[in-house]
């Protein structure tokens, strides 16, 4: 016992200097944040009110649940197919679908989301070229607009959803998949009722990843949505740096964090944090 | 491996099979009869498992055919083969209970419903898993898993059931018990059954016939008491259990079987000699050789020292060195055993004609 209570005290001291700087520049800030929502511009539970009863507040709540929902289906699901291919393609596969994975990683989420906006816009190229074949004759709002968010969000996302799944799919046994086809079962049958399933732990964490980076997305939505879908982050920021209503932009905060909070808490019921990644 | 409730018939001709430079199978040809209980057996990368794995439709083979049933089944794909396969480590679905995994197959085959749950019902019951139709494989012990597995494996009515190594997992206890209800199942159901293991023991007490891979080959094929008693080599003689090599020279066919010269003592033995002339090795399992105080005329028989003792329980093993130095083991009665060390010095090692067999001198 003495030897796992010295490795205890070891782990502890090399997770110190992470728990310290999470301390100082995460929980001690929003302490500070927790404490402005309640107190200004006066003391009392106001700003909650306000945000129970405020339409804008709420609309831009509602589309951001649900922006985050449909970019984590497209996410999950066009990260599930790389996936696939990564782990159990040829080695060719695998190393283009590596590539495919990592150079996103190396480009700005800024540079992105104008790259988005040069293909997307009314005289971008994919408009440019639909209507060049004459598919169109006026150009389709891709970008300004709720769509444009979606795909720019997507494509960022889109990385970070591989990563719990794979670790799911490298940890399955390969028998259980031959005994599928053993049993008499096609392979689109046994991806289905056998593989999917076995790795519904990383579509979980893959998802809950998706979905929580989705809730504070700020950059794409703002050069993406062209202020006609803001998202809550856009709006905490408008709050605090446009108008001068700190306590609401607090008060949007606590809830937005308090919500990924239980949010987490709830999957981790299913999920051990283990599986994901 | 076709129809549903008829054990097949499987026929290999020439199979053999490459993994890049590594020879995996060589030209293997063996029939495997109709409800057989064939158990392939030999040492990790015999080929053993690679031949399971062509049987099942995983593996290609690289050249050679494969019939059940006379038709050629070499290029279909494993889930229309369908034979039933019982993994090592079982391969259940973790996701899925008992019952579903069962009834898996049939939903495969789009039984309706009300004959799924019959059969699901009847398979459950044959192998003693009621209560646990719920549970999922993770609740389960290692040798209701292995229940499990042989369930999900039979309830299709497969024309053979393929099993790789399935009790690789289980203690010996447990062990024994699933071998006995493997040959039930066996019995039960008629189905050809082609088991892999590496555990001699197992495979003699098992099967109908035995095939023994050594390096890619197929060395032997018999049932257990033909390959345990007329091996017709060194590995086999030697994979298949204990045994006692004596040099014997001057070997030469005689009235029903041969005579040689072991340890300068005229010896008859009934193997045939057609494989071996001149000098040769006698192979004689240790239970077939005893201790006497003296020799006895027409007698095979020669002059050994005991040097020390094994206490096995129902009896004892002893080693002995013979007067020319070979080294010697002999199962025999404990108290003969205590004699023979009390003694401490010549016995006499004696062993009836019709036992042993004669191999090539230094052959493999």
């Amino acid at each position: 016992m003495r030897g796992t209570l010295s490795d205890r005290t070891g782990a502890a001291l090399l997770m110190a200097p992470l728990l310290l700087f999470l301390v100082l520049a995460y929980a001690w800030p929003f302490l500070g944040v927790v404490k402005w929502s309640f107190t200004l511009p006066t003391p009392g539970l106001g700003q909650y009110h306000a945000l129970l009863t405020d339409d804008l507040v709420q609309s831009v709540f509602i589309r951001t649940l649900r922006i985050a929902a449909i970019v984590t289906v497209v996410s999950v699901t066009a990260a599930y197919a790389i996936t696939v291919v990564w782990v159990r393609g040829s080695p060719l596969q695998r190393v283009l679908a590596e590539f495919c994975i990592l150079v996103p990683f190396w480009i700005s989420v800024l540079t992105r989301a104008f790259g988005w906006v040069a293909l997307l816009s009314n005289r971008g190229l994919i408009n440019t070229w639909l209507q060049s074949i004459g598919f169109i004759s006026e150009p389709l709002t891709l970008v300004r607009n709720e769509f444009g968010v979606i795909v720019g969000m997507s494509h960022f996302l889109i990385p970070f959803a591989v990563f719990p799944l794979a670790s799911a799919m490298r940890s399955l046994d390969e028998r259980v998949l031959l005994a599928a086809r053993g049993l008499g079962s096609s392979r689109m049958r046994t991806f289905w009722t056998v593989f999917v399933p076995m790795t519904r732990s990383g579509i979980i964490g893959s998802a809950m990843i998706v979905f929580v980076f989705s809730l504070g997305f700020f950059v794409t939505p703002a050069i993406l949505g062209g202020g006609r879908s803001v998202m809550i982050a856009e709006l905490i920021y408008l709050r605090i740096f446009q108008s001068p209503d700190w306590g609401l932009g607090a008060a949007i905060s606590v809830v937005l964090v308090v919500f990924v909070g239980a949010l987490m808490a709830l999957v981790f019921r299913y999920v051990k944090p283990k599986q994901l990644v | 491996m076709q129809q549903p409730g008829r054990a097949a018939e499987i026929k290999a001709n020439g199979i053999g099979k490459s993994f890049g430079s590594f020879r995996a199978l060589d030209d293997l040809t063996l029939d495997i009869g109709r409800g057989e209980f064939l158990t392939l057996l030999g040492p990790s990368g015999s080929g053993k498992t690679t031949f399971l794995m062509i049987l099942a439709g995983f593996v290609q083979p690289s050249e050679g055919r494969l019939f059940s049933d006379g038709v050629d089944i070499t290029d279909r794909p494993a889930e229309q083969r369908a034979a039933g396969m019982v993994f090592q480590g079982y391969a259940l679905f973790p996701h899925m209970s008992v019952e579903q995994n069962i009834a898996f197959p049939l939903k495969v085959r789009k039984k309706s419903a009300t004959e799924i749950k019959r059969r699901v019902g009847e398979m459950i019951e044959r192998v003693g898993l009621n209560g646990h139709e719920k549970k999922l494989p993770a609740q389960l012990s290692g040798g209701q898993q292995q229940r499990v597995a042989l369930a999900r494996a039979l309830v299709f009515e497969p024309g053979v059931l393929l099993l790789d190594e399935p009790f690789s997992a289980l203690d010996k206890g447990l062990r024994g018990q699933m071998q006995a209800e493997m040959k039930r199942l066996h019995q039960e159901t008629g189905t050809t059954f082609v088991f892999v293991t590496h555990d001699q023991s197992e495979a003699l007490a098992l099967s109908s016939r035995v095939a023994i891979f050594n390096h890619g080959k197929l060395l032997q094929v018999g049932r257990p008491d033909e390959v345990y008693d007329r091996p017709d080599n060194r590995f086999v003689a030697e994979f298949l259990g204990e045994i006692n090599m004596l040099p014997v020279k001057g070997v030469k066919p005689a009235d029903n079987g041969a005579t040689g010269l072991c340890e300068d003592r005229a010896i008859n033995m009934r193997c045939k000699a057609e494989k071996v002339r001149g000098d040769a090795i006698l192979a004689i399992r240790p239970e077939h050789m005893s201790i006497a105080r003296e020799a006895t005329a027409g007698e095979n028989g020669i002059a050994a020292t005991a040097v020390a003792s094994t206490y096995l329980g129902a009896a004892t093993k002893l080693d002995l060195t013979t007067r020319q130095g070979a080294k010697v083991t002999v199962s025999v009665p404990n108290e003969v055993a205590a004699a023979a060390l009390r003694k401490g010095n010549s016995v006499w090692l004696t062993w009836p004609a019709e036992k042993g067999f004669l191999l090539p001198d230094g052959g493999q």
